[in-house]
């Protein structure tokens, strides 16, 4: 028992410390990001939700590149300022833009 | 009429490259059966196609296309294989997708001649071409034929992929010049 209560409290600490940041969710079904484009602040995560039965990505030009399986999601923590237009690999008709605000 | 029709569309598939088949206006419309036939004839064209293309190529875009292409074009057509057995629908042939399996397996010995730059060249220009001429069959006759609504639906879902594919070759297209 102390010992569970040894682990729980630093998770407590770094999850208050973390408080701040949010998780803006984008879906993709049916060949498309849904909002296609999402203001948010730096530190937030921006989580992927690929409901389609094709595997996409989030992908910026010279930045991260998220695969997301079938069914499956990915993220991302925005760390710095400024707009992130994205697309996927797969299918560079869908396209994506994160408006990143300090 | 039904006849006639039917080698209408044959005639005008197996223009193969420079025809489309988005031309097919008549009247009279393809059966539900016959649209499966021809929607899952054409996805597993572009499935060989690919598999030619990923053991031929030397190319990285070309290949990450044709994997992309096999990829998705696979997951298309196990939908519909998962929906025409839900539906109790049996595929029927038909003239529109024996012509164009005809086109394509010209189309495959062609490219089996070639190689390197002229071959990838090749392969995304048909690429190009092929999912114009697919999508164009899509929006103006098979979509607008089909009667069942999860029919309608995934072909609609094929239409917006297929799409992408085109604009996916075009740019590796560009890229190629």
């Amino acid at each position: 028992m102390r010992h569970l209560l040894l682990i729980a409290m630093p998770t407590l600490i770094l999850s208050a410390g973390m408080a701040q940041s949010a998780t803006i969710e984008v879906t993709i079904e049916k060949m498309a990001f849904s909002p296609a484009e999402v203001e948010v602040k730096i530190g937030d995560t921006i989580e992927w939700v690929n409901k389609d039965a094709f595997v996409h990505t989030a992908t910026v030009k010279g930045g991260w590149d998220v695969q997301l399986p079938v069914k499956k999601s990915g993220s991302v923590v925005v760390d710095k300022a400024g707009t992130l237009d994205y697309y996927c690999r797969f299918h560079p008709n869908m396209k994506g833009r994160i408006t990143v605000a300090p | 009429m039904r006849v006639r029709l039917i080698s209408g569309i044959a005639a005008i598939a197996a223009l193969g490259l420079a025809g489309s088949l988005s031309l097919a206006t008549a009247a009279d419309k393809p059966s539900d059966p016959q649209i499966a036939h021809i929607a899952y004839t054409a996805g597993a064209i572009d499935v060989e196609a690919a598999k030619q293309a990923i053991a031929k190529s030397k190319n990285k875009d070309v290949v990450a296309f044709a994997e992309s292409m096999l990829r998705d074009h696979e997951a298309v057509n196990k939908q519909a294989l998962d929906l025409v057995k839900k539906l109790n629908v049996t595929p029927e042939d038909n003239a529109t997708s024996q012509a164009l399996s005809k086109a394509a397996t010209a189309e495959r010995d062609k490219l089996s001649g070639l190689e390197g730059a002229a071959f990838d060249k090749a392969y995304v220009d048909n690429e190009v071409a092929y999912h114009k001429q697919v999508n164009g069959a899509l929006e103006g006759l098979l979509i607008p034929s089909a009667q069942n609504a999860e029919l309608k639906s995934l072909l609609e879902t094929g239409l917006k992929l297929f799409r992408g594919h085109q604009q996916h070759a075009e740019h590796v297209a560009a890229a190629l010049k």
